[in-house]
């Protein structure tokens, strides 16, 4: 009996995997983008070991001064040192819109999946459910939410991954509904498989690449959000060195104090930039553009 | 022969991929005259198609071509600039594409779609008059209709009509038809192929007819050249080609399509062993790796076009000795010819009676509001039917015949709306999840598409696995082995345990999908259009496949495609749907014999024989597959039959009636009526070993 | 058609119901008694009770849920608990000064973009297209705080041609208003430019690949007309929606913006609502922003409906 012997491999198509590391669609500025993530990440893990002074004590002798080698950044009218306040401030947005996106990608991911395999009354409902959610516009929920809860970090925890939950299981679903029709998962249903083994072995993986790509705008995004909120005063309360209050309060003095404002708008500015390049090169790479 | 409208010379055609430059056509040559229809076969990879786009100048970006000369009408088509381009599509050159829904705006009506091709150019009122000449010409019983209509509220076979109109509002030098046919359904496939006969018969239209399948161009070609590999490896005149293929490729092509009439106890399908070759080329003959008659010179020394006689070429070392009938082109027998199963006290593996499915429609509100009962969907309505152990079924008919929501009701994918199906006399079920694992084991079905039917994130080895586990009940220790066994029973090599389905060509994705089917030792498979996709020397490889498996292993088949051709090649009996019940249904060589019910008779007319010479009935279908939702009354084929016999047939359901051989069919005309109407459809008596 | 029409509003009416009900959830049951924040920490248990029946409070929550509900829908929309004065009129004024101001923004975004995205498609992958993806990839990263502060800081304190701050008065109109429209406008279009251009971008890039663009080539038709008459037709469709999802960013984006230039439109409301824990006025207004929200998506449907033959004809 004939053997078939392997034929020639490299005409064939790369599997998904390996297109992974054939990132050659990616464009420089993606590389860019990842580079400026990671250097952020840095300084949010180093954060105060960066950081020459503390983030919230006021030295009213040295209060407004322009930036110079003492005070990278300059201070603020308050005196504190506005690198200081940045560099923390880091460690502060990348957690809270880091924790919030995972909570959202997780519950998403789990109940999308779920729903969407199950189908039904059950998906029915909860899709309904996160319609509703949706039908309000992200910043509205928060401050709705924000209104009535209060402002507190773990107020602004809740709300991102609140407005979140329903766009990852969206993109969840669009994805399960596809991959369920495929003859495969119909094979692995007539092998009496179950369940769990369907969902998170068959149809998992097939849900990742999209899964990867909205985790990444969804952590630009809370980014974004998190920034906004302490701008309009309900996210992180002072003295706390939240960016986007940074900016809110050196608004006022921005005639005697520009480098207080510029700064930090610049890092908020640049880390959404960076996310959003990675995340571009990362569709890229998937090959999930369009 | 007089100037030729199309003529190519020694074309050189790369592809651009991941920075690597892969060749599609090297040193094509051919030329066509006015008025003749000229067939351009091969496998996919070939080049055909490249071929046809290169020739309109519309290859993809990453396309060059690299060397050559293309001639229409005594132009060079490589030096025309754009505004020559532009004029030399307008008027001199059109394109029949594969798929017709897509090649039309879906949100511009057809008549404007179809003015915009006329050439010369009409005022409005001579245009207008024009598209609906156009549209008559094509055979429209209602061209005002058509014109107003969007694309999408045609069905396929219209569909293609108008692409082919569109083509015919200039009068073109060249016609170049891409697989105009192939994913129609056989019937419509038939009528498309009279229409394009008749409308290329008086035009001194130059015709490039592209397709895969050598039936359809013995049936419509004046000459057929083969490719292979991006070379062109034979052309001669179509009779000539089909009696003595003169290059090995050729034969090997031929051998590989089943003949109706011919059966696997009788006769082998002779696959060509191996695949197209990829970016690295052999050194000598490219067709040699898999060629049976290739020797040291193949290996070494790349054969040129030579021309053994007037209008005929071939590209082969060893053409003479074929010629002369020395050397034998045909692929060696690999194995025992079946034998058939003693039909005596067959013991009865599957059994259907009264199997109906239902989908509901969806009601609109208003249908509500007036407490209108919900439509339904009778997919399937009362099918009964059995297969004996180490048997085939083989299920034809044309798409919306309800043969797949059939299969999916016996495996359980789809729970069934009425009806009862055992499996060796235990009650089956309707849902997968009520079936206990006994049942799972012996019932499996391979399914359709190659690239669906793997999951691409999972190995060849983890997809094997499982059901062996779960359904075998081995031991972990013994699935190693077993993966290989089973790798080893469809034929790959234990090296492909470790690959991921990307990684491997159609056939042999196929063939893990039929290893993962067998891994349980099923006493039931199911087919379901299992071998359709796959290129026809492939697609031998695996019917031989299954052919083998089956006796080594007693299973039984359902074998479900629209291809009568395989269907009647594998079967021991055919069962024929249409609109969700059986017509016909006997022993295979019985089905292919008059009396035939109307159906199977238009069926088997309508085939595309790789005979040119073959003398075929020619019986056509008007009109499209009624919807399922509004079944006709009393026969359900009577409003297309063409032996249409009376009122009786729209207002009472036919009674089953059954000749000497066991045979049934279901229709209102006597047995005896339609053995004088019918004419054998086609002639089958084939000498072959 | 119909059916599709009356789907899709049976869809929406039932999707704005149980906003409402989330709406009401959320300001009703979240930590916070009504009562108390009205009277404030001191207020005696009493008092308190007193409030808590006059408003309801005490009811079962459904019919409290459904007597809300059915005061604003006939128009009674509550007094606000800081200025003691009804909400619909005050909402309704700065809901037109709102919408003022997203017109304008529309008005400039919608084309722009639409511009962009197509330009950028058409030049797939070349350096134009780059460029325009790579800068509204930034853009769009920018928070509307930061792009409205920088051009604070150039058109009104360098350059000194636009106002800083756009604290218009109650019923001026759009062309006195206008000066101090354009900076608020700019910086939202900023937020929108970015999506609905890759949108259309992306859109138009899958168009071009369908096959029946090469069938309108082969008829020899020039390029733009294969643009215009067969294209564009199919991958702006699309955009429709593209469009009235946007619809949400702006009134996100809005949100910020007002309060960056002082503009007095239902977003500076909603943060003062906040500030003050109005609660009444916060419902008010999420209702409000939620309802045009709907609507737009609802306009778009229908206008989709209408210009696809797919939908219009089945």
């Amino acid at each position: 009996m004939a053997v078939i012997t392997p034929g020639d491999a490299s005409a064939r198509r790369q599997s998904p995997p390996l297109r992974l590391l054939a990132a050659r669609k990616a464009r420089p500025a993606s590389a860019v983008g990842t580079s400026i993530v990671v250097v952020f990440l840095l300084v949010a893990v180093l954060g105060p070991a960066l950081a020459p002074y503390s983030a919230t004590e006021q030295v009213f002798s040295e209060a407004r001064q322009a930036p110079t080698f003492s005070h990278l950044f300059g201070t603020d009218r308050l005196g504190r040192d506005v690198f200081s306040r940045v560099v923390i401030g880091a460690r502060d947005i990348l957690s809270l819109a880091g924790l919030g996106t995972a909570l959202a990608v997780f519950i998403g991911l789990v109940s999308g999946l779920l729903s969407s395999y199950i189908g039904g009354w059950f998906e029915e409902l909860l899709f309904r459910f996160y319609d509703s959610l949706l039908a309000m516009p992200a910043l509205l929920l928060a401050l709705l939410l924000l209104g009535t809860l209060g402002p507190s970090r773990n107020s602004v925890l809740f709300v991102i991954t609140i407005a979140y939950i329903p766009i990852v299981a969206r993109v969840v679903r669009s994805v399960v509904l596809d991959t369920k029709t495929k003859d495969f998962v119909a094979a692995a249903r007539m092998q009496g498989e179950s369940l769990p083994y369907i969902l998170f072995r068959e149809i998992l993986p097939s849900v990742l690449p999209a899964l990867a790509v909205e985790a990444a705008l969804r952590f630009s995004y809370a980014i974004f959000l998190v920034a906004s909120l302490g701008f309009l005063g309900v996210g992180v309360q002072p003295p706390n060195p939240d960016w986007g209050l940074m900016v809110s309060e050196a608004r006022t003095y921005v005639s005697l104090t520009p480098w207080a404002l510029y700064f930090p708008a610049a890092a908020i500015s640049l880390l959404i930039i960076g996310i959003n390049l990675m995340a571009d090169g990362l569709k890229r790479v998937l090959q999930l553009e369009s | 022969m007089t100037t030729a409208a199309l003529k190519i010379s020694d074309l050189n055609v790369s592809y651009q991929q991941e920075g690597r430059w892969f060749d599609a056509l090297r040193g094509v040559s051919l030329q066509i005259a006015p008025g003749q229809t000229y067939g351009l076969v091969g496998e996919s990879g070939s080049g055909k198609s490249t071929l046809a786009l290169s020739v309109i100048r519309f290859l993809s970006e990453n396309g060059r071509v690299r060397s050559g000369k293309i001639e229409l009408a005594g132009r060079d088509v490589m030096s025309l600039t754009d505004a020559e381009l532009r004029e030399f599509w307008r008027k001199c050159v059109k394109l029949v594409p594969q798929n017709p829904l897509p090649s039309l705006n879906p949100s511009l009506r057809i008549g404007r779609q179809l003015r915009e091709a006329i050439y010369p150019p009409l005022n409005a009122a001579g245009a207008n008059l024009k598209v609906l000449e156009l549209l008559e010409s094509v055979g429209m019983a209602d061209p005002k209709r058509i014109a107003r209509a969007y694309p999408h509220q045609l069905s396929g076979g219209m569909q293609q009509r108008v692409v082919i109109a569109m083509a015919l509002a200039s009068e073109p030098d060249l016609l170049i038809l891409d697989e105009p046919t192939t994913n129609l359904d056989v019937t419509t496939e038939a009528t498309i192929l009279d229409l394009i006969r008749d409308l290329i018969k008086d035009r001194n239209t130059a015709v490039l007819y592209v397709s895969h399948s050598l039936g359809v161009v013995a049936q419509i070609c004046d000459r057929v050249a083969v490719l292979y590999g991006g070379e062109l490896v034979e052309d001669a005149d179509v009779l000539k080609l089909y009696r003595k293929p003169l290059h090995p490729y050729t034969q090997g092509l031929l051998d590989s399509v089943p003949r109706i009439g011919q059966d696997k106890t009788k006769l082998q399908l002779r696959p060509i062993p191996g695949q197209i070759p990829g970016a690295e080329l052999p050194s000598g003959c490219i067709f040699a790796p898999r060629c049976p008659l290739a020797i040291e010179i193949c290996r070494s020394e790349r054969p040129k076009l030579e021309l053994p006689w007037a209008g005929r070429r071939v590209r082969c070392h060893r053409w003479q000795e074929i010629a002369d009938n020395q050397a034998d082109p045909r692929q060696p027998l690999k194995f025992v010819t079946a034998s058939e199963v003693p039909n005596a006290e067959v013991e009865t593996v599957l059994k259907l009676s009264e199997v109906k499915k239902r989908f509901a429609v969806q009601r609109s509100l208003s249908q509500v509001l007036r407490q209108e009962a919900a439509k339904q969907v009778r997919a399937v309505d009362g099918i009964d039917l059995s297969i004996g152990r180490g048997k085939t079924l083989g299920l034809v008919g044309e798409s919306g015949s309800g043969k797949s929501t059939l299969a999916r009701c016996i495996v359980g994918l789809v729970p069934r709306s009425e009806g009862d199906i055992s499996l060796l006399d235990i009650p089956l079920a309707r849902t997968l999840s009520a079936r206990d694992k006994t049942v799972l084991r012996s019932l499996q079905m391979v399914l359709q598409s190659p690239d669906e039917a793997l999951n691409p994130y999972l190995r060849v080895d983890q997809t094997l696995r499982r059901p062996l586990q779960r359904l075998a009940g081995l031991k972990r220790q013994e699935l190693d082995q077993a993966v290989v066994n089973l790798l080893k029973a469809v034929k790959l090599s234990p090296s492909y345990a470790e690959r991921l389905p990307g990684q491997l060509s159609g056939g042999e994705k196929q063939r893990v999908s039929i290893a993962r089917a067998f891994a349980s030792q099923p006493d039931l498979l199911l087919f379901d259009e299992s071998v359709s996709a796959l290129d026809v020397s492939v697609q031998a490889a695996i019917v031989n496949l299954l052919s083998e498996l089956q006796q080594e292993h007693q299973s039984s088949y359902l074998f479900i495609s629209h291809d009568l051709s395989v269907v009647s090649y594998l079967a021991d009996e055919i069962a024929v749907m249409y609109l969700g019940v059986i017509t016909e249904i006997g022993k295979t060589q019985d089905v292919l014999k008059p009396p035939y019910h109307p159906y199977t008779e238009a069926l088997l007319s309508a085939i595309p024989l790789i005979d040119p010479e073959a003398a075929q009935e020619h019986i056509r279908l008007v009109g499209e597959v009624p919807s399922p939702v509004n079944l006709p009354t009393g026969c359900r084929f009577h409003t297309r039959c063409p032996r249409f016999l009376g009122k009786i047939c729209g207002t009472t359901e036919p009674p089953w009636q059954e000749d000497e051989s066991g045979k049934r069919i279901n229709c209102h005309i006597p047995l005896s009526e339609l053995k004088t109407l019918q004419k054998q459809a086609f002639n089958f008596d084939h000498e072959e070993v | 058609m119909a059916k599709f029409i009356l789907r899709r509003l049976g869809f929406l009416l039932l999707t704005l119901l149980l906003t409402s009900v989330i709406i009401f959830l959320i300001t009703q049951l979240l930590p916070g008694d009504v009562a108390r924040i009205i009277l404030g920490r001191e207020a005696s248990e009493v008092a308190l009770q007193n409030l808590r029946r006059e408003l309801g409070l005490d009811r079962p929550l459904l019919l409290q849920y459904l007597t809300w509900l059915g005061n604003f829908l006939s128009g009674n929309w509550g007094i606000s608990f800081s200025t003691g004065q009804a909400i619909r009129p005050f909402v309704l004024e700065r809901l037109g000064n709102s919408l003022m101001l997203a017109e304008l923004t529309l008005l400039i975004a919608v084309p722009l973009s639409i511009a962009l995205g197509v330009l950028g498609a058409l030049n797939e992958e070349k350096l134009l297209d780059n460029i325009i993806s790579v800068v509204s990839l930034a853009v769009v990263g920018l928070p509307e705080f930061v792009t409205g502060l920088v051009l604070i800081q150039i058109f009104s304190f360098r350059l000194n041609v636009l106002p800083a701050s756009s604290s218009i008065r109650p019923g001026t109109g759009f062309f006195e208003a206008l000066p101090m429209l354009i900076l608020p406008a700019i910086t939202a279009t900023l937020v929108l430019l970015a999506y609905i251009a890759r949108m259309t971008r992306a859109s138009v890039i899958e168009e071009l690949k369908k096959p029946y663009v090469r069938t309108a080539s082969l008829k020899g038709l020039l390029p733009r007309q294969v643009i215009w008459g067969h294209v564009l037709r199919n991958a702006l469709l699309p955009t429709i929606t593209v469009v009235a999802i946007s619809f949400g960013w702006l009134i996100s984006g809005l949100i910020v913006v007002e309060n960056v230039f002082n503009y007095p439109g239902i977003g500076r409301l909603l943060t003062f609502a906040i500030d003050r824990r109005d609660l009444p006025l916060l419902q008010a207004i999420t209702l409000v922003a939620v309802l045009g929200f709907a609507l737009a998506n609802l306009a778009a449907d229908l206008l989709y409906a209408y210009l696809n033959p797919r939908i219009r004809f089945d």
